[in-house]
């Protein structure tokens, strides 16, 4: 199976042409410019991954709290994490860098804050 | 008479401001104020809540309130005083400020140096000549930004995106993701002006059409915004009949295009460059007022804050440096536009160049396996290859002393000679 892929890594915007095995596996890419945009590809279609961010409402506060995953996480779980971030409760304060829950869906990634509220 | 006397005073603690806060007191600057609007420092980046920034200067990715952290700290180390709820009604040419706090009410304020840091605005729907009813529901990208991630209410439920900059790109992931239905993002050009890994990673990611040589031809609602009708323009951006495309929506969100705000410049009498829509610099960023300095987005829209505050430091430090020695230049060199090139920052470069000057610029299309050539009296003074050049990606060439002393006339032309 064949998939058209465009680098994000830098301006030059390769399209790149990836080959893919029946089992869904990497076999090889074409028509990147430089060794990061293969890795790229490897990674976009085997697990692609992406860091989320959001916001959340806090208690006491008319300010919401910015958050994101400390890590990219698979792209497939964002949903699910937005449904998550929807339930969590937040006490005051919070400090930029608290973990606001660990271990998102066992995805081994903590949702942390990325600012303070005092 | 004025009630209070400061070295260096910055209207605006965003990014620009903070770090020429920073840089003009490690310059031994004491007396340093910054004068914000808003009620705590950080400027846009306070709403920017998404990752990306920083990859430059820190060498890691940011979200916009984590960048802005960094140098708030580094204020605060550095016991800079920065007032918050103060706003600037104007500045002269003789370096005073008139501003209003609910706190200090109403002040005038002398300075030994002045530096621009106010940032930009977007383009409103005033400017767009978009035709249709003045129905609610219609907002900047920016405004939409602010409500979602600084005060936490949504805009809409239905959106259509107006233009492919950056922050309609961003906001069109942000409202998908707060639970809202993003239908198009709708340019008018037939390129995208957001970098690819914004197409990608926020319409790509959400399967948000993007509708490129597109553009909204009305507006339906009465109250609140119904639907809009968008179609294909021709080369010529003229709409052409017969390819309507109605949406059902409540939203319309613009982002098409950011202005530097000048007006407090304007009313010190600082030239303005029809071009930047920013101060005409020299490369110390002082303006074509003595003691006015300019940096950030004030100056010229930048695509990435590194950038920012590589010039806001650049320009901190020649402000406090114009404090301390009052210097005035024996001359300069003016930097003119060439083919492929637009708005070139610094415009002026002193004849007595100390240091290397990075000279800034959009390109005006997209070219490959290209040059950008410095070039003086037909000479080449110096040139630079890149495998491309895109007018959504800042460029630039770097100067050093000995270039400019190798000029013989008054001005250097760069410009952009592609191979292709």
């Amino acid at each position: 199976m064949e998939q058209i892929i465009t680098c994000i890594n830098c301006p030059v915007g390769c399209r790149m042409t990836v080959q893919i095995s029946d089992n869904g596996s990497f076999l090889s890419v074409s028509g990147n410019t430089c060794p990061r945009g293969a890795k790229y590809a490897q990674q976009e279609c085997t697990i692609p991954k992406r860091m989320i961010t959001a916001v959340i409402p806090v208690r006491g506060s008319s300010v919401p709290l910015s958050v994101k995953t400390a890590e990219p996480v698979p792209k497939k779980l964002i949903p699910e994490i937005m449904s998550e971030l929807a339930e969590v409760t937040v006490m005051l304060p919070v400090h930029s860098g608290d973990t606001i829950i660990p271990d998102v869906l066992d995805s081994g990634v903590d949702i942390i804050a990325t600012r303070s509220l005092p | 008479m004025t009630d209070q006397y400061v070295d260096i005073l910055i209207i605006g603690a965003g990014p620009a401001g903070l770090a020429a806060a920073i840089s003009a007191r490690e310059s031994g600057m004491e007396s340093v104020l910054v004068l914000e609007r808003e009620s705590e420092p950080g400027g846009i980046l306070r709403q920017c809540i998404h990752n990306g920034f920083g990859l430059h200067r820190f060498h890691e990715e940011l979200t916009g309130p984590e960048y802005a952290q960094r140098d708030i700290d580094r204020i605060r180390e550095l016991d800079i005083r920065v007032e918050c709820g103060v706003t600037v009604l104007s500045l002269s040419a003789q370096r005073i400020v008139t501003c209003v706090s609910p706190v200090y009410g109403f002040r005038t304020i002398r300075a030994g140096a002045v530096v621009l840091a106010m940032g930009c605005r977007e383009r409103p729907r005033g400017a767009l000549c978009t035709p249709g009813t003045r129905c609610a529901g219609i907002f900047s990208a920016g405004t939409a930004q602010r409500f979602v991630n600084l005060e936490g209410w949504m805009p809409g439920k239905r959106v259509v995106i107006l233009g492919s900059g950056d922050i309609g790109l961003i906001m069109a992931r942000r409202m998908t993701l707060q639970g809202a239905k993003v239908l198009a993002c709708v340019e008018i050009m037939p390129y995208s002006s957001g970098l690819n890994r914004n197409i990608v990673q926020c319409l790509q990611d959400y399967d948000i059409p993007l509708y490129l040589s597109h553009t909204v031809t009305d507006i339906h609602g009465r109250d609140r915004l119904e639907g809009l009708t968008v179609s294909r323009v021709d080369e010529n951006r003229n709409p052409v009949p017969g390819t309507e495309i109605d949406f059902e929506c409540d939203t319309l969100l613009l982002s098409c295009g950011l202005i530097p705000e000048n007006e407090l410049s304007s009313g010190a009498g600082v030239e303005i460059s029809g071009i930047t829509a920013g101060p005409v610099v020299n490369n110390h960023f002082e303006t074509s007022v003595p003691g006015i300095f300019a940096c950030g987005n004030v100056l010229h829209v930048h695509d990435l804050v590194d950038h920012v505050s590589d010039e806001s430091f650049k320009a901190g430090r020649a402000a406090a440096s114009f404090v301390n020695s009052n210097n005035v230049s024996i001359g300069f060199i003016t930097i003119k536009d060439g083919a492929g090139v637009r708005g070139t920052v610094p415009q002026k470069i002193r004849l007595d160049l100390s240091e290397n000057t990075e000279l800034m610029f959009r390109p005006s299309a997209v070219f490959r396996n290209a040059t950008v050539i410095a070039e003086a009296d037909g000479k080449v003074i110096t040139q630079k290859k890149a495998m491309i050049f895109t007018p959504g990606e800042m460029a630039s060439i770097t100067l050093k002393p000995k270039d400019i002393s190798s000029v013989s006339g008054n001005s250097l032309t760069i410009r952009i000679e592609s191979e292709d």
